[in-house]
């Protein structure tokens, strides 16, 4: 199993959600964020002050998925997460070793 | 303690046997004029709308630049004010300001504790006494909530509260006698039809000796200060703007003529206001905003005060763009000089009032004539309206300061200021 942590654009949060479902995703993770990358954050004026910002809002997806579906989630995530503007986000992904369904108490994919 | 009790309780006694004692009438120029109902009408809901303007437009307007931690900080500030300056005005303040003139400098104390303000019209006009008593107080009421913009998220609960009662009894109460009560401006033919220098330039340079005095917030220009909600802001935009009808068009003290002109003036120097300090940032940064139009739409409307009754609308139309240009350029100035006078009060009514009292002077064409229109001379005594004011309130806000930084101090500790004055003066939270 992998698991497959993503950070996007928050607008983008929909259309990535309808796609990955559509996927076949059985679940996942949001959280609302903040971060930067390579640009290292924004600039913001009020009444003429400059702010640099450093940190960006960002939507953070988290995934656990059976290792067939890899392939697919990770192309579908790229192309419905992607504006080809800078801060698009990035795709991490780390195995998995252990799932339990809390209610059955399943455990491995069959948890998923 | 005992003792202390009992004393109030006298006081009391003596207060109240005076007040149900027989109502004063208005006797100073023999019989009073008649109540004329659509003047006074006007002239009640007109203080219901320099209320909103206080409470909650300023309040909202404040409120959105701070950050989360010390937005009830600052909504407290106006409210308290509000309610304070209410009780002070009708105990005190009135009288020092619209009592009989004593020497050009002060209103007697005939009217002390608002006693004799009753229902006949006041002279001059055909609304009942008392409504000028209400209109006026919400006037004295705003002019010192303005000033907490200077010195937001750092000044202490206790310093606010002994600052604002003695600024208001002290500096507003004189200067609105100066101007409009019949003392040496007024004499001199001072024009001010609805407060440039009486509140605008009074609160703004009242705010630029707290900004100077108080200093810095902690972190100015290092850590991030950006405002918290700015939908809030706009929201108070709003909200003054829609009180300003009141407060410029209800100077006319009745509802006529005077009070259309003084409206349509209004309206037009707010949007002018916004249009020219939208314009002016987009030059400057590449970026038209939306805190840039509402500052601007207030820049207009302090600006065209003074001059919203005497003044055409094509006149309202250029003081407007003045305005919004000129407070902008005051806000890049302060920046560059480094006073951290926190939500702008100085550049906004401090410049704007200043620039729109001689502005007046050079426009006036209703009921008054300016430099335009052939009265040089009124320029002139603008200029000494202008000048005499910020004198007067820089040198006494100064003094008012030093007492109160003696008796309770100004500034709440570093740690309470990290903490946010929400938690550290008040044990509570905004958003939870
Ligand atoms: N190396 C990293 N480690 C952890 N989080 C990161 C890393 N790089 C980016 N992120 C997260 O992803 C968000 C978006 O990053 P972003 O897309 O701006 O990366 P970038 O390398 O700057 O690429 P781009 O040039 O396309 O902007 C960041 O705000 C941050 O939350
Ligand atoms: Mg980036």
């Amino acid at each position: 199993m992998k698991l497959v942590t993503a950070i996007i654009k928050p607008f983008k949060l929909d259309e990535v959600k309808d796609a990955l479902t559509e996927a076949g995703v059985q679940g996942m993770t949001v959280s609302e964020v903040k971060g930067f990358g390579r640009q290292k954050g924004h600039k913001e004026t009020y009444r003429g002050t400059e702010y640099q910002i450093d940190f960006v809002p960002k939507v953070k997806l988290e995934l656990a998925i059976a290792d067939d579906l890899e392939g697919k989630i990770l192309d579908t995530l790229r192309t419905a997460a992607k504006t080809g503007s800078i801060g698009d986000g990035k795709i991490f992904v780390s195995d998995l070793n252990i799932v339990i369904r809390i209610r059955t108490g399943e455990t491995g994919e069959g948890a998923l | 303690m005992k003792h202390s009790t009992f004393s109030f309780m006298w006081l009391l006694v003596v207060i109240l046997s005076v007040c149900c004692g027989p109502a004063t009438v208005w006797a100073q120029d023999g019989t009073p004029g008649a109540i004329d109902t659509g003047d006074t009408a006007w002239i009640l809901v007109s203080s219901a709308f320099v209320l909103c303007m206080t409470l909650p437009g300023l309040a909202l307007f404040y409120g959105g630049l701070v950050r989360s931690k010390n937005v009830l900080g600052t909504l407290m500030h106006t409210a308290i004010i509000l309610c304070l300056i209410s009780i002070v005005w009708v105990l005190l303040g009135y009288t020092l300001a619209f009592g009989t003139d004593v020497g050009g400098v002060i209103g007697s104390l005939e009217f002390l504790f608002s006693l004799g303000v009753g229902q006949d019209a006041y002279p001059g006009t055909g609304i009942p006494h008392l409504a000028f008593m209400v209109f006026q107080l919400m006037f004295a009421a705003i002019t010192v909530a303005l000033i907490t913009g200077s010195f937001a998220e750092r000044m202490k609960f206790t310093a606010l509260l002994l600052f604002a009662v003695l600024w208001s009894v002290l500096i507003y109460s004189p200067l609105a006698h100066w101007v409009w009560g019949g003392g040496w401006l007024a004499e001199m033919g001072a024009l001010d039809f609805a407060g440039g220098a009486v509140v605008h330039i009074s609160s703004g340079f009242a705010a630029l000796v707290c900004a100077l005095m108080l200093g810095q917030r902690k972190g100015y220009g290092v850590e991030s200060m950006v405002p918290h909600n700015l939908p809030m802001t706009v929201m108070g935009t709003g909200l003054l703007w829609f009180g300003w009808f009141g407060f410029n068009a209800g100077s006319a003290l009745g509802a006529n003529g005077g009070a259309a002109s003084a409206f349509v003036a209004t309206h037009i120097a707010a949007c002018a206001g916004g249009i020219s300090w939208m314009g002016a940032e987009w030059l400057r940064t590449g970026k038209p905003t939306m805190l840039g139009v509402a500052s601007g739409i207030i820049a207009g409307l302090a600006t065209i005060t003074p001059g919203a009754g005497f003044v055409s609308p094509l006149a309202a139309l250029l003081i407007g763009l003045v305005a919004g240009v000129v407070c902008y350029a005051a806000v890049v100035l302060k920046i560059r000089l480094g006073y951290d006078d926190s939500l702008d009060v100085v550049a906004i009514h401090g410049v704007g009032g200043f620039t729109g009292i001689l502005a007046t002077g050079i426009f006036a064409s209703v009921g008054a004539q300016g430099l335009l229109y052939g009265t040089p001379g009124q320029f002139v005594i603008q200029f000494v309206l202008a000048v005499s004011t910020l004198v007067f309130v820089v040198v006494g806000t100064f003094v008012i300061l030093k007492v109160v930084d003696l008796v309770v101090g100004l500034r709440v500790s570093s740690e309470e200021e990290e903490i946010g004055l929400d938690l550290s003066q008040h044990s509570e939270r905004a958003y939870s």
